[in-house]
């Protein structure tokens, strides 16, 4: 039994200097450009403003449709793009304003968000006689209008991205990275007669007027199969491509006029004050825990110590952008922690006055908070599940209630693991060894 | 012994009171929308001489007293890097407002200030993304509610406790919201991204605190200490009550030391979270546990029974 509790020690001790070195030192480290990921709140970021050229929108709409249009798209484009809690915004009549947390590569940010990403067939010149069109360095010319098909209904119909169902990235063994296309069923059809008919002709793909490339049709697509778009892509332009084309084509173009850097949104002079606060608070805390549970509460203390370690070297390993919203769980999971803790002791103290000793008091409190501790913190976890899962799916994407969820469960899971095994390991050795036998030092009177 | 439960018909008079102001407010004031949910305007602040980045936190905090001064506490300011000026956003303002708050920052800060054309700007946050926040909850609860079940399915009709526990829940929510429904309308405090945040906060402090109370009668009722379940359930209550009061003493520590020295911009939420610590301490001692023994026992006629228009029941 003794032994065990050494060897979990020199376990958590091993742990703990993992996690204080993927942390520390602070400035370095887990505030330097490969620690923590701050949203746009606590850290500010990008500001990328667009100007919309709306002379260009189809006339059967308005301005203000086209402009929510666009803005909900960018909206599609920023989450497919995995940024945590972007601001969006229409300014003026035209202008388009969006605000991203540190990204790592902006110019790839600038693209994804304000290419068109209009995509179409073209199909292959033809001179009087039938023969292909060449230009002067003998390259195939195409026509200037997207293919078109008689549809379902007997309409002549462009095939363009608006008959997109689903793109995604995939990788073929002779072209590398390509972007596969599933059409609805009016593309499919439409699909299938513009194959047909150019069955071993080549068929150009472009996307925004420009070709990226024209591969010679091989067979007719029948509908319902998914087509390939090839361009010699890397996998990342592939992964925005597929992106751009599921959020679909922008109705307007749009131009970039203005970058900048800027501050977190909660203001950098509210935020320094607001960290001043929380040390206060957490010293207050810490005093509460040692005036209240003497010995124990010295060993929560300690627990918590490590536990906030792991907590900050787990958010700085794993990418996580950390928001306010974010920031609220972490804390709801601290209090927890602390609730975890004085469950036990208050157990203990229970056990020390009927008379036991201190090393069956220890057990005794472990075993009988265990249960609260247990049915508490699945019931958060079933909540945070079904949030996560709901904040980030495409129809709900309520970022901030994923983001506030997704730390929460990880602090919970944190605070299990320091309650059960940081503190009960510590509170065993400490009733082997005899030193501390006294109930005063457990703030018991016998 | 203190009779908790014996005195429940008082709690739940206070709460049925809190709630039912909650409710009306709620009804007749709604909430006050912040600037990520009605949008305003938005304007650059610009310096001479040049804003350096050394004192621009100063700055900032400056422009946000004055802004707020001048009526717009809500206002998010942003210094910009590469133009060295100031990117502010706030509720509607007109073209004049601008003007006239150019002018008082010029006296008071004793800087040259040229404020850009205001412009327009929607929304951040959609009315939709705060409904679908609103229906996560709901089916989060839900969810919750099952599992609670199914945590206490030794116990005679489980489905109670999670229902009393979803209730403490809903009492806790509807009071943060009624607060600031009130406070919307006599201090024009507004509700933001923020405050669904703290409220999400909120909901998962109170269905811990509950399940901690809980666990203690599931104990007591194996272990059989009365064939009362009233008696049972307010040994249970005695039982929690000190760490009840010292998990919500240490909670309060860190929520105070933000309300009291924190920033500015979260100081609304961090009154959600004080607002929510009080009644989910409340709810999980006065409420989930006193009410179970009215659905046990079948006390609700009994429960209104004193006041004089209910007809007494016969025995």
């Amino acid at each position: 039994m003794k032994k065990k509790n050494i060897y979990l020690l020199i376990f958590i001790l091993v742990l703990f200097g993992f996690a204080l070195r993927s942390i520390v030192p602070i400035n370095t480290k887990l505030l330097g450009p490969e620690g923590l990921t701050l949203g746009l709140d606590l850290k500010g970021g990008s500001q990328l403003l667009y100007k919309a050229d709306l002379s260009k929108k189809d006339p059967s709409i308005t301005d203000n449709e086209a402009m929510s249009s666009v803005i909900e798209k960018i909206q599609r484009r920023v989450n497919l793009y995995g940024t945590t809690e972007p601001t969006i915004q229409k300014q003026g009549a035209d202008r388009i304003l969006v605000q991203l947390p540190g990204v790592k590569d902006i110019s790839d940010a600038i693209s994804l968000i304000g290419k068109t990403a209009l995509l179409d067939f073209r199909e292959q010149k033809l001179d009087e006689n039938g023969d292909p069109v060449l230009d002067d360095k003998g390259d195939w010319v195409f026509e200037d209008e997207p293919a078109k098909a008689e549809g379902r209904d007997g309409q002549e119909r462009e095939l363009t991205g608006e008959y997109l169902k689903l793109a995604h990235t995939n990788v073929d063994p002779y072209q590398g990275p390509v972007v596969v296309i599933e059409w609805d069923s009016e593309g499919g059809y439409l699909f299938e007669k513009i194959t047909q008919r150019n069955l071993q002709k080549p068929l150009a793909i472009f996307l925004d007027n420009e070709k990226i490339s024209a591969p010679i049709v091989q067979s007719v697509i029948m509908s319902g199969t998914p087509a390939q778009i090839e361009g010699r892509f890397t996998m990342d332009e592939a992964e925005t491509l597929a992106i751009q084309l599921n959020s679909g084509a922008l109705d307007v173009p749009l131009e970039i006029i203005g970058q900048e850097n800027v501050d977190p949104t909660l203001g950098a002079d509210s935020i320094q004050k607001s960290k001043r606060a929380a040390i206060i608070g957490i010293i207050l805390l810490l005093l509460f825990m040692l005036i209240y549970y003497r010995l124990p509460g010295l060993i929560a203390c300690i627990s918590l110590g490590i536990y906030g370690v792991f907590l900050l070297a787990i958010f700085s390993t794993f990418p996580v952008t950390l928001t306010l919203s974010g920031i609220a769980g972490a804390i709801l999971s601290l209090g927890m922690a602390v609730d975890a803790n004085v469950l036990i002791f208050e157990r203990m103290k229970e056990e020390l006055r009927t008379g036991r000793t201190l090393g069956a008091a220890v057990e005794a409190g472990f075993n009988r908070a265990w249960t609260a501790i247990r049915d508490s913190n699945i019931t958060t976890f079933i909540a945070c599940a079904v949030l996560i899962w709901l904040g980030t799916s495409a129809t709900f994407h309520a970022s901030m209630v994923s983001g506030f969820a997704i730390t929460l469960f990880i602090g919970v899971a944190l605070s299990m693991f320091t309650a059960i095994i940081i503190t009960r390991t510590f509170l065993r050795l400490i009733a082997a060894s005899q030193f501390f036998a006294t109930p005063a030092a457990y703030g018991v009177k016998i | 012994m203190i009779d908790l439960v014996g005195n429940k018909r008082w709690f739940f008079l206070i709460s049925a009171i809190a709630m039912l102001i909650a409710i009306v407010s709620l009804a007749a004031f709604k909430l006050q929308p912040g600037i990520d949910f009605s949008g305003g305007t938005a304007i650059t602040i610009n310096f001479t001489p040049q804003v350096e980045q050394s004192e621009s936190p100063q700055l900032q905090g400056q422009l946000r007293q004055e802004i707020t001064e001048f009526g717009h506490p809500e206002a998010i300011i942003q210094f910009q890097k590469e133009s060295s000026s100031f990117f502010v956003r706030t509720k509607f303002m007109s073209p004049e407002e601008v003007n006239e708050l150019r002018d008082r920052l010029k006296t008071v800060l004793q800087r040259e200030v040229e404020t850009s054309i205001p412009l327009e700007m929607s929304p951040t946050i959609a009315a939709e993304t705060a409904r679908n926040a609103g229906l996560a909850v709901i089916i989060a609860a839900v969810a919750m509610l099952l599992y609670i079940a199914w945590a206490f399915r030794r116990m005679p009709k489980p489905f109670r406790w999670s229902t009393c526990a979803i209730i403490a829940l809903i009492h806790d929510a509807l009071i943060v919201m009624g607060v600031f429904s009130i406070m919307g309308k006599t201090a024009n405090v507004e509700v933001d991204a923020m405050f669904i945040t703290g409220l999400l906060t909120v909901i998962g402090y109170s269905i811990n605190n509950t399940v901690v109370v809980f666990d203690r009668m599931r104990e007591n009722m194996s272990k059989g200490i009365s064939h009362d379940f009233a008696v049972m359930v307010n040994s249970s209550l005695l039982e929690t009550l000190g760490r009840s009061l010292n998990t919500s003493l240490t909670t309060l520590c860190v929520i105070l030391a933000l309300f009291l020295f924190g920033g500015t911009t979260i100081h609304n939420f961090v009154m959600v979270l004080l607002i929510g610590l009080i009644a989910g301490t409340y709810s999980s001692i006065f409420i989930a546990g006193p009410l179970l023994v009215v659905w046990e026992k079948k006390e609700w006629g009994q429960l209104f029974s004193w006041l004089p228009f209910v007809k007494k029941p016969a025995y």
